[in-house]
């Protein structure tokens, strides 16, 4: 690696690993909003994003010069790539601390719906999938990169039982269907984020392994 | 008119071009390449790089023999382009050369016509009729993507073209001997931009009917052009593979290291 590259290198490690943090403790905040019902963190978490929408940009700004001006090769190459999906990855996992701040507020309208367990769950681990697909990042973790992909099952699981449960509330208690709906939208916006730290665990095995390993699971159990 | 094909012997079609086994080179007592095994994939272009001294071009120099006018030089090993054992010292080395063409780094026309130089080998080794050879000259002038800009002054010296036109000139005069396989020894580093750039294709058009091996120092370059790639380090081939496998996740740590530039 070049001086230059080198240089560019470490700064661009350094941009990313501090967009990692901010976002990371966006959802925090996010999900404080929605289970603890800290409302007044909401517009702190709207203004955080714009923030994070400029360093994305500033990001991919850097990347692709890096590309243009020293055609990476090989790890150098895995990295910057790596770089440049996780970047657009933590911009999209802000919007949605964004959204479900935003229902969190709405929420705040009906004390007495009370959110479901499998939300807190949901949350819990959603959180726990995009602090480990990041640690994998920074570690260089393969394992713990392939254990977070696992998880997003569990997710998704729970995502389907909130709905299932939410749709029965509905049925029952009709003065509780906008609450549920902003509730079940929440719970949407958290299922994605789940989604989006796979998409960074798999860009994490990219990094390292050189493997491509998007869309394989579906494809795995349809063979079977 | 094409030139007629030099022998390759019977092969199929998805055979090596070239197979290299258990080679070894020396210059004196110096050993610039060990225990070498490398197979080239016909009509492809395979890419030999490396750090200065690793082997790459003493490699080059074997596949035809060039090292035959290196006194101290010897090998060992298997060194076979289709059916012919390139060692063995019944091997007519005039008839290899025709089988096995060249091009190097700095272009090397003649001083003679752009005409008198593209015939030269013909003349040599085949028996054609003055029209013939006219008709093999504009067909090796095409082909090496020189045509259109010397068909008007065939007679000059080809010493008066430019240094992107004189390296096509030379692929021109190598492959108008029909050759199998086509060795380039850093073909563009002596070349600007452009006219690396109008080799780089040609080189791209060529792979359809020669096999070629391209030693080059420009990484790039390697990834630009070449289907396979083989990197050698201390007189070792440390890896080889496919190009976009080697240039995006090397298995070798020695190779991702030299490819990014950490070291050479």
């Amino acid at each position: 690696m070049t001086k230059h590259l080198h240089r560019d290198m470490d700064r661009l490690h350094r941009d990313i690993l501090s967009l990692c943090s901010t976002v990371e403790g966006m959802i925090d905040k996010s999900m404080r909003t929605l289970i603890e019902r800290r409302y007044e963190l909401a517009d702190e978490i709207i203004n955080i994003d714009r923030n994070v929408d400029q360093r994305e940009v500033l990001i991919e700004e850097e990347c692709l010069k890096m590309l243009a001006l020293h055609q990476p090769v090989a790890g150098d190459l895995r990295r910057i790539t790596t770089v440049l999906k996780i970047n657009n990855d933590l911009e999209r996992i802000a919007d949605l601390a964004v959204n479900v701040a935003e229902r969190s507020k709405c929420l705040g309208k009906f004390p007495e719906f009370k959110i479901p367990a499998r939300v807190e769950q949901m949350v819990q681990l959603t959180v726990k999938m995009l602090r480990g697909a990041l640690d994998a990042y920074v570690n260089l973790d393969l394992a713990a990169a392939r254990a977070i992909i696992k998880l997003d099952d569990d997710v998704d699981e729970l995502n389907v039982l909130t709905i299932q449960e939410l749709q029965g509330l509905m049925q029952r208690n009709g003065e509780l269907v906008v609450p549920a709906l902003h509730c079940f939208s929440a719970a949407r916006h958290v299922e994605r984020i789940g989604d989006l730290a796979t998409n960074i665990a798999e860009d994490v095995i990219y990094l390292i392994d050189g493997d491509i390993v998007r869309h394989q699971r579906g494809l795995l159990s349809a063979a079977t | 008119m094409p030139p007629p094909t030099s022998s390759p012997g019977p092969h199929t079609v998805n055979d090596h071009a070239i197979e290299i086994a258990d080679f070894n080179a020396w210059y004196a007592d110096f050993r610039a390449i060990q225990e070498m095994n490398l197979q080239i994939p016909r009509n492809q272009v395979t890419a030999f790089i490396g750090p200065s001294g690793c082997g790459k071009s003493t490699l080059l120099k074997w596949i035809n023999r060039m090292n035959d006018l290196v006194p101290e030089a010897r090998a060992s090993g298997t060194l076979r382009v289709g059916d012919l054992d390139v060692l063995a010292p019944s091997t007519d080395v005039v008839s290899l050369r025709r089988r096995i063409g060249i091009v190097f780094q700095k272009p090397n026309p003649f001083p003679k016509s752009i005409y008198q130089n593209v015939a030269f080998g013909p003349r040599l080794h085949l028996s054609t009729s003055r029209r013939e050879l006219e008709e093999l000259v504009e067909w090796s002038l095409k082909k090496a993507a020189l045509w259109e800009e010397v068909k008007d002054r065939l007679h000059q010296s080809a010493l008066g073209l430019s240094g992107g036109q004189q390296q096509r000139l030379c692929i021109a005069r190598a492959i108008a001997v029909g050759p199998e396989v086509l060795l380039m020894d850093e073909p563009c580093s002596a070349l600007d931009p452009a006219s690396t750039s109008r080799v780089e294709d040609l080189v791209f058009e060529l792979r359809e009917q020669y096999t070629i091996v391209m030693v080059t120092h420009n990484m790039q370059q390697a990834s630009r052009v070449s289907d396979k790639t083989a990197f050698f380090f201390q007189g070792e081939l440390i890896e080889t593979g496919k190009t976009e496998d080697l240039f995006t996740r090397p298995q070798q740590q020695q190779t991702e290291d030299y490819v990014t530039g950490k070291f050479g």
